[in-house]
C-alpha cells in the first residue's frame, strides 16, 4: 500500500516572495491527508493471507455479467478477473447475487430453465457461453461444492469414483480414490470404510467428501457455495485448512456469508451489494473487488466499509 | 440434594407449584378423542366382519377339499370346482401388466419429469393423465373391446376366441393402470432431492448419466410402491374383463392344450370367478366356494405385494 502524500507546502513554496497571512495559509492549505486507515481494530477481522499477486494469470475473466431469471434481474454488470491459484471470496448480504454469479461460472444456471446469462465469461480465454461449448465439459474443468453436503446415496468409494468413471478414467481407480481422499485430508478417517454409505459420515466429513468428489475429476477451478455454512466451527476450520492446501493446485472461488472466513482464507475479495426496486426485486451488483487485505483494512468504497464494520447488512 | 430453603424461596416454590401442578379438565378434548377412537373402531369393525364372514364361508371348502380346491379347474359341480384356471388367468394378466404398464409408465414419467419443458402442453398432459386415473374401469373395458381385441385378432393371436382372450385382457389392464404407474413414478422422481441432481451435474455428468445413476436408483423404492398399488388394482378389477369377454361360464381346456392355446383360448380370472360363483343358483357356490375363491385371491395378491415390498425395503435399506 503506497500512500502518495500530497505535499501540503507546495502552494506556499511556489510564491515565497509574497507575504501570506497565517490565516490565508491555513485557508488555502490542502487538507492534511488522512492517516492510512486500518479497519482491523474496528472490525476485529484480521485478514491473514497475502497471496494476491497480480503476476498470477487470470483464469476466469468475467465481464459485464448479467443474470436474469425470467424477468427478474438477479445480477447486474459484474466484472471480475479471477486469478490462478488464488482463493477469491464473494461476500455480501443475502440475495445479492453472489451465488448466482458463482453458478454462472460452471453453467450450473443452465439447469434452471428460465435463467439467462448475458455478458462474457472467459475461461483461459475461451468463452464459456460460446455456441459450441458443452456445459458438461465445462463442469469437468470447473468443479463445484455446494452449501449443504450432498454426497450421493452410495458408498464413499462410489462417491469419488463416479466422476472419473463417467469422464472415462481408465487407470487404477483404487489408487485414484486413495489419492483423492488424501488430498481432501479424509483418507485416514475413511480408509477402513470405503464401502460404507457416505451418509454414515459426519456433516464435516461429508463436506470434505464432496470436496474430494469435486477434485477427483482433476478440475482446475473449484467453486464453493458457502461450503461451511452448515458446519460447526471445528469442521469449518478443517475445510478452510483444506482450501488453503488445495490452493496450490486449484483456483478456488468461494461464496461465504462469513466475513471472518473470507478474511482468513481468501486472497481477493469481491463485495456484492443489492438494490431493491419498486417491485421489491433484488438486483445484486459488484461494489468492490480488491486484494482481501486491502478490502478489509482500507476499502475503496464507503458501502464496503459500512458492511464490514457492521453498519449495514 | 435439598438444601435448606429460605422462607422467601419456599414461598416462591409454593406459588410455582400452585401454578404448574394440577390436572387440566377439558371435556371437549376427551369427547373428541373418544369420537376418533369410535370412528377408527367402526372402520376396523367393518373389515373384521367382512374377513370373518369370508373366512367362515371359506373354512368348509378348505377343510373338505384342501389344496384340491386351489388346483382344480372350473366345473359346474360344486364338489369338484376349483380356482386354478382363475389363478393362471390372473397371473398372466398381472405379468402382462408388469411387462407393459411398468416400462411404459416409468418411461413416460421420466420424460415428463426430467425432459419435458414446463409449458402449457406438458401441464395439459399432466392433468390428462391424472384424470385418466379416475376414469371408471368399465370405460377401459370398452376401449379394450374396441381396440385391443381387434388388435390381438388382427395380429393373428385371436385363437378360438377371436381376440377375446387373456392377451387382450392383459393389454386392457395395462392401459387401465398406466396412469397410476405414471403418477406414482412421477411423484417418486420428483421426490429425489435437487441436491443429488446438482451433485451429479457438478462432477460433469450428462443428464442421462444423472438420471440413470442417481435419479432412477433414488426413485426406485417409490416406483416399486406404485407397482404394488398397480398390481392390486389389476388383480381386483372385474368390470373390464366382463366387457371384453372373459368366460363367466365354464370351459375346459383340452388336455393337450399348448401354451399358445392357453393364451389365445378362453380364459378367466380370480375376481371373475368370485363374481360368477356368487350368481349361481346352487347355494354351495355362493356360501362356501365364492368366499374360498376370495381367500385365494387375497393370498395371491398379498404374496405378489410381499415380493414388491421386499424389494422396495431392500433398496431403501441399502443407504
Amino acid at each position: 500500500m503506497v500512500n502518495d502524500m500530497p505535499d501540503a507546502t507546495d502552494t506556499t513554496s511556489e510564491t515565497p516572495a509574497e507575504a501570506v497571512s497565517m490565516y490565508e495559509r491555513i485557508r488555502d492549505a490542502e487538507p492534511a491527508p488522512p492517516p492510512p486507515r486500518d479497519l482491523t481494530l474496528e472490525t476485529g477481522i484480521a485478514p491473514a493471507s497475502a497471496g494476491a499477486d497480480d503476476a498470477n494469470p487470470v483464469i476466469i475473466d468475467v465481464r459485464d455479467l448479467n443474470v436474469y431469471y425470467a424477468d427478474f434481474h438477479a445480477v447486474k454488470d459484474v466484472s471480475l478477473p479471477i486469478r490462478q491459484n488464488e482463493i477469491t471470496a464473494l461476500i455480501g448480504p443475502s440475495g445479492c447475487g453472489k451465488s448466482t454469479a458463482l453458478r454462472s461460472l460452471n453453467r450450473m444456471n443452465d439447469l434452471i430453465e428460465s435463467a439467462r446469462v448475458l455478458g462474457t465469461i472467459e475461461y483461459h480465454g475461451v468463452d464459456l457461453y460460446g455456441k459450441n461449448v458443452d456445459p458438461v465439459e465445462v463442469r469437468r474443468h470447473i468443479g463445484m461444492v455446494f452449501q449443504k453436503p450432498n454426497p450421493f446415496p452410495k458408498s464413499i468409494y462410489d462417491n469419488i469414483s463416479f466422476g472419473p468413471k463417467i469422464a472415462g478414467y481408465k487407470d487404477n481407480m483404487d489408487d485414484l480414490v486413495e489419492e483423492t481422499l488424501h488430498k481432501a485430508a479424509l483418507w485416514d478417517e475413511v480408509k477402513d470404510k470405503l464401502n460404507e454409505s457416505a451418509y454414515a459420515l459426519s456433516g464435516g466429513q461429508q463436506q470434505r467428501l464432496c470436496i474430494a468428489r469435486a477434485i477427483a475429476t482433476s478440475p482446475d477451478v473449484l467453486l464453493m457455495d458457502e461450503p461451511a455454512s452448515a458446519l460447526d466451527p471445528i469442521a469449518t476450520l478443517r475445510i478452510e485448512e483444506l482450501m488453503y492446501e488445495l490452493k496450490k493446485d486449484y483456483s478456488i472461488i468461494i461464496v461465504t456469508h462469513n466475513m471472518q472466513q473470507a478474511a482468513r482464507v481468501s486472497d481477493r475479495t469481491a463485495f456484492f451489494s443489492v438494490e431493491v426496486n419498486e417491485q421489491g426485486q433484488r438486483t445484486g451488483h459488484l461494489v468492490e473487488f480488491n486484494p482481501t487485505r486491502r478490502l478489509f483494512t482500507n476499502p475503496e468504497e464507503r458501502e464496503t466499509e459500512d458492511y464490514i464494520t457492521g453498519r449495514f447488512g | 440434594m435439598t438444601a435448606k430453603l429460605s422462607d422467601r424461596q419456599r414461598a416462591t416454590q409454593e406459588a410455582v407449584r400452585a401454578q404448574i401442578e394440577g390436572k387440566r379438565s377439558e371435556p371437549g378434548a376427551v369427547i373428541f378423542r373418544l369420537m376418533l377412537i369410535v370412528m377408527l373402531l367402526a372402520s376396523l369393525l367393518i373389515l373384521v366382519v367382512l374377513l370373518a364372514d369370508i373366512f367362515a364361508g371359506a373354512w368348509a371348502t378348505f377343510r373338505d377339499r384342501g389344496l384340491d380346491f386351489v388346483l382344480s379347474g372350473l366345473s359346474l359341480n360344486p364338489e369338484t370346482a376349483g380356482v386354478w384356471t382363475g389363478i393362471i388367468g390372473s397371473l398372466i394378466i398381472a405379468f402382462m401388466v408388469i411387462l407393459l404398464a411398468i416400462p411404459i409408465g416409468v418411461g413416460a414419467a421420466v420424460y415428463l419429469e426430467e425432459y419435458a419443458p414446463d409449458n402449457t402442453l406438458t401441464q395439459w398432459i399432466d392433468t390428462a393423465v391424472r384424470n385418466l386415473a379416475g376414469v371408471p374401469s368399465i370405460v377401459f373395458g370398452l376401449l379394450g373391446l374396441a381396440m385391443f381385441v381387434t388388435l390381438v385378432n388382427g395380429i393373428g393371436l385371436g385363437g378360438s376366441t377371436g381376440g377375446r382372450n387373456v392377451i387382450a385382457a392383459g393389454i386392457t389392464m395395462a392401459a387401465l393402470v398406466l396412469p397410476i404407474v405414471i403418477i406414482t413414478s412421477a411423484e417418486a422422481i420428483r421426490a429425489v432431492p435437487r441436491s443429488i441432481r446438482e451433485a451429479g451435474y457438478g462432477v460433469g455428468a450428462t443428464q442421462w448419466e444423472v438420471i440413470r445413476s442417481h435419479v432412477l436408483p433414488s426413485a426406485f423404492p417409490g416406483i416399486l410402491t406404485g407397482t404394488v398399488l398397480t398390481l392390486a388394482r389389476a388383480f381386483g378389477e372385474t368390470a373390464p374383463l366382463l366387457v371384453i369377454g372373459v368366460a363367466t361360464g365354464f370351459f375346459s381346456a383340452s388336455a393337450d392344450a399348448s401354451f399358445l392355446d392357453t393364451l389365445t383360448g378362453p380364459y378367466t380370472a380370480l375376481p371373475v370367478i368370485v363374481f360368477s360363483w356368487s350368481r349361481q343358483t346352487d347355494p354351495q357356490f355362493i356360501n362356501t366356494l365364492a368366499p374360498a375363491a376370495i381367500v385365494v385371491l387375497l393370498v395371491v395378491l398379498f404374496s405378489l405385494n410381499a415380493v414388491a415390498i421386499y424389494f422396495r425395503n431392500k433398496y431403501e435399506k441399502k443407504w
